[in-house]
């Protein structure tokens, strides 16, 4: 059984016939071809899947689209500016906080809405802000700095 | 010195044209075998290029592991990428640098050493003389032999080389893009296989209707053997489908493996090929104190974040694969013994997927995806591993036990030494031993008889006896070596194979010594190596974390110390923690020296050694497969957890500059020596040692308990 479901993705209204169970992830990346969110375990315990729903971060994997209709749904694909970086990209790029970098998509989903709420985290802030992400190359200690140096950067930039 | 000898890369391939073209005006083709799996290998062999040619890095159009267009350079493993794959380059560019600076001189009459290029732009007198490579390249044939004999430049006048050059690949990651997994061409089909839950069992029973059902729109079902996979349009459809096949599919037969699997008693029962190595005089010191220690480390996955993916279409008799591999070449080859194709009918791509940290699945789910694409020619197919997959039918490392035993003198010098090692194989790539290795091909009918197996040979740095010989001054050792060839699962490499355990062993061990000596662990080790290059490793370390100046630190608090030369012919690191113990342990700080010669991509090489240092962590404080009802009880991260955000602490890093000596391999040296610091740090803040990892919570409070 499908039905239309109706929801905003980056700015955008979207409507998707589909069956209500999908997982928003499926929905993202098969019918709107959003693929910066990653499949990793289908399970809600790795994180590289992580986008935001109503400004909160969440894992798209087994959330049903059902659950999504009428809300808004922030994806990486959604953080840059008309293709100018976010100030974390920018600072991800700058610490070279990345090996794979298949885990970075969703760590800077959580680090947005980190930062949306606190500008200038300590480091217990961010790794508890982190702490659903599973990397697996070892580069968590460049993505706290480069928490640290995006808060930075978007405070001088609003002053 | 830079060696001049042609690596086994350019005998492989030996042609320069098999390296370089100059096809597009101002940039630079350059092929590389070898291939990123989040190493970094990309940026570091741009760099070498774009040195000995003059162009800049982003001159270079690095064309990496396309079988039909790339030179072939087996696997991107065992830290040789840099080692030989980048040496390659280096002697090819220069010598492709050099041809083009002769034929510049012989059309601009002067000669060439008056010539100097700058973005692949001639120039005499700092001025353009109107020569660039793609100018001359119609006039210079580069189907021509490699010499290896063009001089390359001095480390002193790099100017790319050892400085830092931003990833190549980041850009686009942090853009969310880049992957294997997001390749999407129109009029896909789906496709997910069930895996055989154990080796060589026989699908009894499968009730389509309920996986049909499942799937909640329309699939098809292809069963060959035990071979059992669904397609669809829709990727929902057919994980659903794999998801209900996987519950009620029932097994039988086979070799299903018991639930003691990989513990040490379970390894000495089982069939075993026994090899013994002596250097000097073992069994002959004179009759001294002996210590003697048996260790253990159980099976380990690599635990990638993706899970793996691959794309295969099969038109007009040619098959084109689409693979994260970790040897695009290797894999055309044995996709092309196991489906019955000339392998020149066979095109791999290589396309980034997630870390590879040994032998993953990778090649697998291309065997998956081109047997089934050869199912529905003109399809393109897309295959993509569920989680519960990707940990329970991946290729596992090696349990492995250790036992220890030194003599020592009258100085408390060990003057006789010997290792004991029980362990499976610890390579089983696609090819190895003559065999395919690719699991999809197991489960079909008339799989050939399999050829026996070995382990890694010790001039390739060994498997099991990865580092299983101390680089300390050893009168005399001995090594026992237990190969396991027959154990009913499939082992392979994961990042350090064997080293793992055997310098978590030999340093635990070296530390038993001092302690039985009474003398200071790093003084002891200091006081076994009289070569100038190790010595200066282990007191950078001991400097940076004030190892010889630190007072106690307090109820369960320790620090430990860990060292080793990979393979005992890469890299030296040296690894100082400092810990705390209450009922776990929780890291407080790393600190780690290491010298890897000439350093290509310095950043990149920080980051190499942090990986490892937090991946060594994690394998020594949490990480074990096990077994329960004949099959691998991981199916999830709740199963196998890893080291999180909140376990890691701070890591400082030093690099030791020594840019006139070979590059070393890297990507795999700081893992052994940080399981070993934790191990040694442990025992001291317990005043009693745990030798068998993962140095578990249940561990520790058994430990404690015990007392």
């Amino acid at each position: 059984m499908t039905e239309i479901y109706k929801f905003i993705v980056n700015g955008r209204s979207i409507s998707v016939d589909t069956d209500g169970t999908t997982p928003l992830l499926s929905v993202l990346r098969e019918d709107l071809s959003l693929r910066g969110s990653k499949f990793g375990c289908g399970a809600e315990q790795c994180g590289a899947c992580m986008v935001l729903i109503d400004g909160k971060p969440e894992c798209a994997c087994s959330r049903e689209v059902a659950a999504v209709a009428g809300r808004t749904v922030t994806t990486v694909e959604g953080l840059s500016d008309n293709g100018a970086l976010h100030p974390l990209q920018s600072a991800l790029l700058d610490e070279q906080a990345g090996q794979c970098g298949y885990c970075l998509s969703g760590i800077l989903i959580s680090a947005a809405a980190l930062l949306a709420s606190n500008p200038d985290p300590s480091r217990p802030e961010i790794i508890a802000a982190l702490d659903p992400h599973l990397c697996r190359c070892g580069i968590h200690n460049r993505v706290i700095r480069a928490v640290q140096k995006a808060g930075a950067a978007m405070a001088g930039a609003r002053r | 010195m830079i060696s001049n000898a042609l690596p086994q890369s350019l005998v492989d391939n030996p042609l320069l044209s098999q390296w370089i073209a100059f096809t597009e005006p101002g940039r630079v083709r350059v092929g590389s075998g070898k291939v990123e799996i989040g190493q970094g290998i990309l940026t570091a062999l741009t760099q070498i290029a774009a040195e000995e040619l003059d162009v800049r890095p982003d001159q270079i159009n690095l064309v990496s592991g396309q079988t039909d267009i790339s030179p072939a350079e087996g696997f991107t493993s065992g830290s040789y990428s840099v080692a030989v794959g980048g040496a390659s380059i280096r002697l090819v560019c220069a010598e492709v640098r050099s041809l083009f600076l002769d034929r510049a001189a012989e059309a601009l009459h002067c000669p060439a050493h008056e010539l100097t290029i700058e973005d692949g732009r001639v120039l005499r007198a700092g001025k353009d003389t109107g020569c660039d490579y793609w100018s001359m390249a119609g006039a210079i044939e580069l189907e021509r032999r490699a010499s290896g004999t063009a001089p390359v430049k001095r480390p002193s006048t790099y100017k790319v080389v050892g400085k830092h050059l931003p990833r190549l690949d980041l850009p686009a990651k942090v853009a969310g893009t880049g992957f294997i997994h997001d390749i999407a061409p129109e009029n896909v089909m789906h496709s997910r296989v069930l895996r055989q839950p154990w080796r060589g069992a026989h699908l009894a029973a499968l009730d389509e209707n309920a996986v049909r059902k499942a799937a909640k729109a329309p699939i098809d079902i292809l069963r060959e053997g035990e071979f059992v996979a669904f397609t669809s349009n829709s990727e929902i459809a057919v994980m659903r489908a794999a998801e209900a096949a996987r519950t009620v599919a029932r097994w039988e037969g086979g070799t299903p493996p018991p639930d003691t699997a990989g513990t040490p008693a379970w390894l000495k029962t089982q069939v075993s090929r026994d090899k013994t190595t002596d250097i000097g005089k073992p069994g002959c010191a004179s009759p001294g104190r002996a210590v003697e220690a048996s260790y253990s480390r159980p099976f380990l996955t690599y635990g990638s974040i993706a899970t793996s993916c691959a794309l295969a279409e099969y038109t007009g008799g040619e098959l084109k694969v689409w693979s994260h591999t970790q040897g695009p070449a290797v894999l055309r080859d044995w996709l092309a013994q196991a489906l019955g194709l000339p392998a020149a009918q066979v095109t791999v791509h290589h396309r980034q997927g997630a870390g590879a940290y040994g032998h993953n699945t990778a090649d697998d789910a291309a065997f998956d995806a081109s047997f089934i694409a050869m199912r529905h020619p003109g399809r393109m197919v897309r295959v993509q591993w569920p989680r519960e997959d990707e940990f329970a039918a991946a290729p596992i490392s090696p349990a492995m036990s250790i036992k220890l035993r030194a003599v020592l003198d009258a100085d408390n010098k060990p003057a006789d030494w010997s290792i004991e090692l029980w362990s499976p194989p610890h390579a089983q790539r696609p090819g190895m031993n003559g065999n395919s290795n690719l699991l999809g091909a197991e489960a079909l009918p008339n799989f050939p008889p399999q050829k026996e197996l070995k382990d890694v040979p010790d001039e390739r740095g060994g498997g099991a006896t990865r580092n299983a010989v101390p680089i300390y001054d050893l009168p005399n050792h001995r090594m026992i070596h237990h190969l396991l060839p027959k154990v009913p699962m499939r082992t392979s490499s994961l990042r350090g194979l064997g080293a793992w355990a055997n310098v978590f062993a030999i340093e635990s061990f070296v530390d038993e010594l001092a302690e039985a000596a009474g003398i200071d662990p790093v003084t002891y080790r200091l006081s076994l190596l009289s070569d100038p290059r190790p010595r200066r490793v282990l007191e950078t370390a001991a400097r940076m974390s004030g190892w010889f100046e630190q007072g106690p630190l307090g109820e369960g608090r320790a620090r430990g110390f860990g060292f080793a030369r990979y393979k005992n012919l890469a890299s030296f690191a040296a690894v100082v923690v400092e810990i705390e113990v209450e009922e776990e342990i929780r890291l407080r700080k790393f600190w780690c020296a290491a010298d890897a010669g000439l350093v290509i991509a310095p950043d990149g090489a920080r980051n190499q050694l942090e990986g490892g240092i937090i991946q060594g962590a994690s394998f020594a404080m949490r990480e074990q497969v096990r077994f329960e009802d004949g099959r691998s009880a991981i199916r999830s991260w709740e199963d196998y957890p890893i080291l999180r955000f909140s376990d890691i602490p701070e890591i400082e890093i030093e690099l030791i500059d020594n840019p006139d000596e070979p590059t070393l391999g890297l990507g795999e040296a700081s893992i052994g020596p940080t399981g070993a610091a934790i191990g040694n740090a442990l025992a001291r803040a317990l005043g009693k040692r745990i030798r068998d990892l993962p140095l578990t919570r249940d561990r520790i409070m058994a430990t404690l308990l015990a007392e």
